[in-house]
């Protein structure tokens, strides 16, 4: 039972990744915290549900058709709003996503109610393979599967191509950077853009393996934050431990006691925070 | 004569006087006012209270916290407990939802002040995620369905009889009186104290630590003391402020009491609008938020959109609020903090350009 426990943690913990890469994505690039970045991906998961809906759709497939959509949405957002408030003072951007956060969560309300909602994946949700002494669902393997994914593309970018060569300058020191001809602001438009990539991965597997309603972002803001604190700052591997850690300490929890699941994993980020208060791999030094 | 460093303005000799009466009128308006009004300016005056703290950690003090709700729920789960475990006055218990918010902070920011500047605000979410779903497993106030005042300890509060024989007045509504009362009362105190603390030396360290923390330091400003000053002061100050209010409302429960909508959306959106960093901006905030909250309430998550919509348009346009806009072009100060240097005459130096 506690093998099987552990495991599960373990794959619950690609979901938490996936929610966390793209937060950490943007604040390694920009120092920018997105207070709204759980409610974007709930956001993601109801384009996903409206085009599954609409067009009948596979939901990998549809997915693949809300990415560029919402790296458009990210682009913009960038563009129009964010880049207006990035500073030395922290204040403006906090304030500005945190009322983003509030805007997303009520416009959803609108848009769909209350009801909570599923992306049905039909079979694949009970299709599971028995390894003799643990059985594994489908599902919680494609998503811990996803969230390697993401991270082994994530760091292909950043270190091998020109791209990822600005990402990394215009993180390191933007002044220096746009002197040998990089825009910083077009740097951060086409990383929260691809933040936004990365959020449609996590709103598919969000809203294929569980209910969910516009209200719930914020909950996953908070996983995600935890798994990056923990991982410590700039490091996507570590982000994944974050993760993993998360993840295991809230099926631990919930075995003891259902109601404890997620402040088992709230605690087990408290704990990480009081022995290493930089996170287990930090590499970024701010 | 030597010169002299002041930090009064004309407009605030006028506040002066304008506040002690405003203050005297308040005092006396339940004698003419009905309960409605005094219901409603019970709210005002909390939300305030509230506001002025936030105000505090994150205007001056440059500690964004989106977890407040936190403290406003342990000052109210505080002044349950002692009302209901000990059937104490939940008048006198009040302080004691204040203490039981300063404790539980001690610790709290010991883990939020390890993360910097960001990381703080989601840091402090955690911390209020925990507290409310600690709170939620504390079964002797209801767990987390919450509970209500004990009747008898609602009726039998400090004030209650003497208002309701002197207005002649139905239990209910004296409680609404005495809690309005005590709503004015911290208001001013906060108010009053926040403006003689930011006047005073501990104020000035502040602004040099929130304008320049390596430059407070190398004059020997503890920065990291006045982290903790801000913090703790802020959290004693709404957890208070959270008693009173669910004194007044006599029910409690986690979502309700640990809600982040209610404790901080509204309250940032207070600041921000009427102006961070300000005293004056928080009372002009809660105006229009109150002005809003009356007129389209009832329009749920159209309002609240609404509401985050002026937020961000506010922050991005106009970011120093509407006492920012009003200030700039009048150079109106009530509540002034700013130093200013006054050479008298014939001391031979002229006073600027």
């Amino acid at each position: 039972m506690s093998l099987d426990t552990i495991v599960q943690g373990i794959l619950l913990g690609g979901l938490y990744t996936l929610f966390a890469a793209g937060l950490s994505l943007v604040f390694g690039i920009m120092r920018l915290v997105n207070l709204a970045h759980g409610d974007l991906i709930v956001m993601g998961a109801y384009l996903i549900l409206l085009l599954v809906g609409a067009l009948g759709l596979n939901p990998f497939l549809a997915a693949l058709i809300a990415a560029p959509l919402m790296f458009a949405l990210g682009w913009a957002l960038q563009r129009l709003v964010l880049n207006r408030v990035l500073g030395p003072d922290i204040l403006p951007p906090l304030l500005v996503t945190f009322g983003l956060s509030i805007v997303v969560q009520n416009g959803l309300l609108m848009g769909f109610t209350a009801d909570s909602q599923r992306i049905s994946a039909g079979a694949l949700e009970t299709a599971s393979v028995d390894l003799g002494p643990v059985t594994l669902g489908i599902m919680p393997l494609l998503t811990f599967g996803s969230a390697i994914a993401v991270i082994l593309v994530l760091n292909w970018i950043f270190y091998r191509t020109a791209l990822g060569r600005a990402f990394r300058a215009t993180s390191d020191d933007p002044v220096t950077a746009s002197l040998m001809g990089i825009r910083p602001k077009a740097i951060f438009a086409q990383a929260t853009g691809l933040a936004m990539v990365i959020v449609t991965i996590a709103a598919l597997y969000l809203g294929m393996r569980a209910n969910f309603d516009p209200t719930i972002g914020p909950a996953r803001l908070i996983y995600a934050f935890e798994a990056v604190i923990i991982g410590g700052l700039g490091s996507l591997w570590g982000t994944l431990a974050g993760g993993i850690i998360i993840g295991v300490a809230q099926t631990l929890g919930a075995a003891v006691n259902p109601e404890w699941q997620i402040l088992a994993g709230h605690i087990a980020f408290l704990a990480v925070l009081l022995v290493r208060p930089r996170g287990l791999f930090p590499r970024a030094f701010d | 004569m030597h010169p002299t460093v002041t930090t009064r303005t004309r407009a605030s000799g006028i506040t002066a006087v304008v506040a002690v009466l405003l203050i005297i009128a308040a005092i006396a308006l339940p004698t003419v006012a009905d309960r409605g009004v005094i219901k409603d300016l019970f709210f005002i005056l909390t939300m305030l209270t509230l506001a002025q703290y936030w105000n505090l950690l994150a205007g001056y003090g440059g500690l964004v916290s989106v977890g407040q709700q936190a403290f406003v729920g342990l000052g109210a789960y505080g002044l349950f407990g002692a009302a209901i475990a000990w059937g104490m006055d939940p008048v006198l218990a009040l302080p004691l939802g204040g203490v039981f918010a300063l404790i539980i902070a001690i610790p709290t920011a010991f883990f939020a002040f390890r993360l910097a500047g960001a990381y703080f605000a989601i840091g402090t979410w955690v911390v209020a995620e925990v507290v409310r779903l600690s709170v939620a497993q504390w079964k002797a106030v209801g767990g987390g369905t919450g509970t209500s005042l004990p009747r008898g300890v609602q009726t039998d509060m400090t004030g209650t009889a003497l208002v309701e024989s002197l207005f002649g007045i139905r239990s209910a509504a004296a409680q609404d009186v005495v809690a309005f009362w005590l709503a004015l009362a911290l208001a001013v105190l906060t108010i009053g104290g926040i403006y003689l603390m930011l006047r005073s030396k501990a104020g000035l360290a502040l602004a040099a630590v929130r304008d320049n923390a390596e430059a407070a330091r190398s004059v020997g400003v503890n920065a990291v003391r006045m982290k903790w000053v801000v913090y703790l002061a802020a959290a004693f100050g709404t957890g208070l402020t959270g008693a009173l209010i669910y004194l007044q409302k006599g029910r409690i429960s986690p979502d309700a009491a640990f809600s982040v909508t209610d404790w901080t959306a509204y309250v940032v959106f207070i600041v921000v609008i009427g102006g961070i960093g300000t005293i004056e901006g928080p009372i002009i905030g809660i105006v229009v938020f109150f002005v809003l909250q009356t007129l389209f309430a009832d329009y749920g998550s159209t309002y609240l959109l609404a509401l985050g919509l002026i937020g961000v348009l506010v922050m991005l346009f106009a970011p120093r609020g509407i006492w920012g806009l009003i200030s700039e072009r009048t150079g109106l100060q009530f509540f002034p903090i700013r130093r200013t240097l006054h050479v008298p005459r014939g001391s031979g130096r002229k006073a600027g350009p």
